[in-house]
C-alpha cells in the first residue's frame, strides 16, 4: 500500500466532504487528481481494505437492537447458532469463550420486534436468553487510528 | 436528540450501500430517492449535526488490516461511577465500542462493555490491563471474552435493503 492509499484511509475516517464533488476535495488536500482518487478508492474497496464509504448510525436511532447470549451446552452450539442465525434481525452471532457462549445482536424495526425474536429462539431452543440492551453508550466513534508498520 | 424524517429514513436507507465512487455521488443519491445534491447535502449535515449519524466517513476492514483480535472487556463497575469511568474508557484510541447495560445477576455481573481491538491477543490483554491501571480499576471484577468462532457476521441491517456481506455491522 502507497502512502497515497494510506492517507486516504486514514485522514477520511470521519467528516468526509459534503460537498458537491468530495473526491475532488480529497485530491486537492492530497495532490491527486479527481479520477485518481475515485480509482484508488475502488481499488481498496476491492482488496477489502474499505468496506464503504458512509455512515456509522448511532444505536437505536433507526430501529432498534439489542445485544444477546445464552449458555449453550457445547453439544448443542452448532444447532442453536444455526437456528440463532437463521433469523434476519440477527447480525454478528459468536461463540465466545465463556460459559455464557453464544453472543449475538438483534436489529429490528422497535423493541417489541426485538423481543419478539428473542422469546422465539427461547422458546425454541429452551435455553434462557440474556438481554443486553444499551443503557447509555459512551464512545464516540472517531474512527480508528491505523499504526502502520 | 434529533427527530428523524420520513425522507431522513429514506436517505438514510439509501446511503447503506455506501457513499456511490462517482464524481458527484450526493446527486447520484439523491437520483436514488427524489431529491437534488443541495437537499442530500443539507440533510446529511443535518444528520450528523443531530448525532443520528455518528461518523461519515472511509469505514475500514480492521480484519484486513491486521487487527484480528478483538476482546469484549467486561466490568462489574458500581453504578453511581458507571457514567464517568465509560466515558473515559470510551476515550482509549483502541477502544471501538463502549456501552453500560445491565447486569443479569447472579450469573452476569458485569454492566460496562468496552470492545478492544488489537493485533494479536496478547496485545488486546496488555490494553485491558493499561484502562485498568490508567482509570485505577484494579478492584473492578472485570473479564475478557475473545470470540471463537463466527458463525454469522453481518445479515441484512436495519433500514438497508438486502444482505451486506462482510459488513462491520452498524449495531453492535
Amino acid at each position: 500500500m502507497n502512502d497515497a492509499d494510506k492517507r486516504l484511509l486514514d485522514d477520511f475516517q470521519r467528516d468526509f466532504p459534503l460537498v458537491a464533488r468530495p473526491y475532488a476535495e480529497i485530491g486537492k488536500r492530497l495532490g491527486m487528481s479527481e479520477d485518481d482518487v475515485i480509482q484508488a478508492y475502488a481499488n481498496l474497496a476491492d482488496q477489502k481494505y474499505v468496506s464503504r464509504i458512509g455512515a456509522v448510525i448511532a444505536p437505536n436511532q433507526v430501529g432498534a437492537s439489542t445485544l444477546a447470549a445464552m449458555s449453550v451446552p457445547e453439544d448443542r452450539l452448532e444447532e442453536v447458532a444455526a437456528f440463532v442465525s437463521s433469523f434476519d434481525e440477527v447480525n454478528h452471532n459468536y461463540e465466545r469463550e465463556h460459559d455464557i457462549n453464544l453472543w449475538f445482536v438483534v436489529a429490528a424495526g422497535d423493541v417489541a420486534q426485538v423481543g419478539a425474536v428473542l422469546g422465539r429462539i427461547e422458546a425454541e431452543t429452551a435455553i434462557a436468553v440474556m438481554n443486553l440492551p444499551i443503557i447509555e453508550d459512551y464512545h464516540l466513534d472517531l474512527g480508528f487510528k491505523l499504526e502502520w508498520s | 436528540m434529533m427527530d428523524v424524517s420520513n425522507e431522513d429514513l429514506k436517505l438514510v436507507e439509501a446511503i447503506c450501500g455506501g457513499v456511490p465512487l462517482a464524481a458527484r455521488p450526493y446527486q447520484v443519491l439523491g437520483q436514488r430517492v427524489g431529491m437534488d445534491e443541495e437537499e442530500v447535502i443539507h440533510r446529511l449535515q443535518g444528520l450528523i449535526e443531530g448525532g443520528v449519524i455518528r461518523r461519515f466517513g472511509v469505514i475500514v476492514q480492521h480484519r484486513r488490516l491486521g487487527y484480528t483480535a478483538n476482546g469484549m472487556s467486561v466490568w462489574n463497575v458500581p453504578d453511581d461511577k458507571v457514567r464517568a469511568v465509560g466515558e473515559e474508557m470510551g476515550r482509549f484510541p483502541y477502544v471501538t465500542l463502549c456501552y453500560h447495560r445491565p447486569r443479569h445477576l447472579p450469573n452476569w455481573p458485569y454492566n460496562l462493555f468496552a470492545m478492544v481491538h488489537g493485533a494479536a491477543r496478547g496485545k488486546v490483554l496488555e490494553q485491558v490491563d493499561e484502562i485498568a491501571k490508567v482509570l485505577k480499576l484494579g478492584n473492578v471484577e472485570r473479564d475478557v471474552l475473545f470470540s471463537r468462532r463466527q458463525f454469522k457476521q453481518c445479515g441484512a441491517r436495519y433500514g438497508c435493503k438486502g444482505k451486506v456481506d462482510n459488513e462491520p455491522c452498524t449495531f453492535d
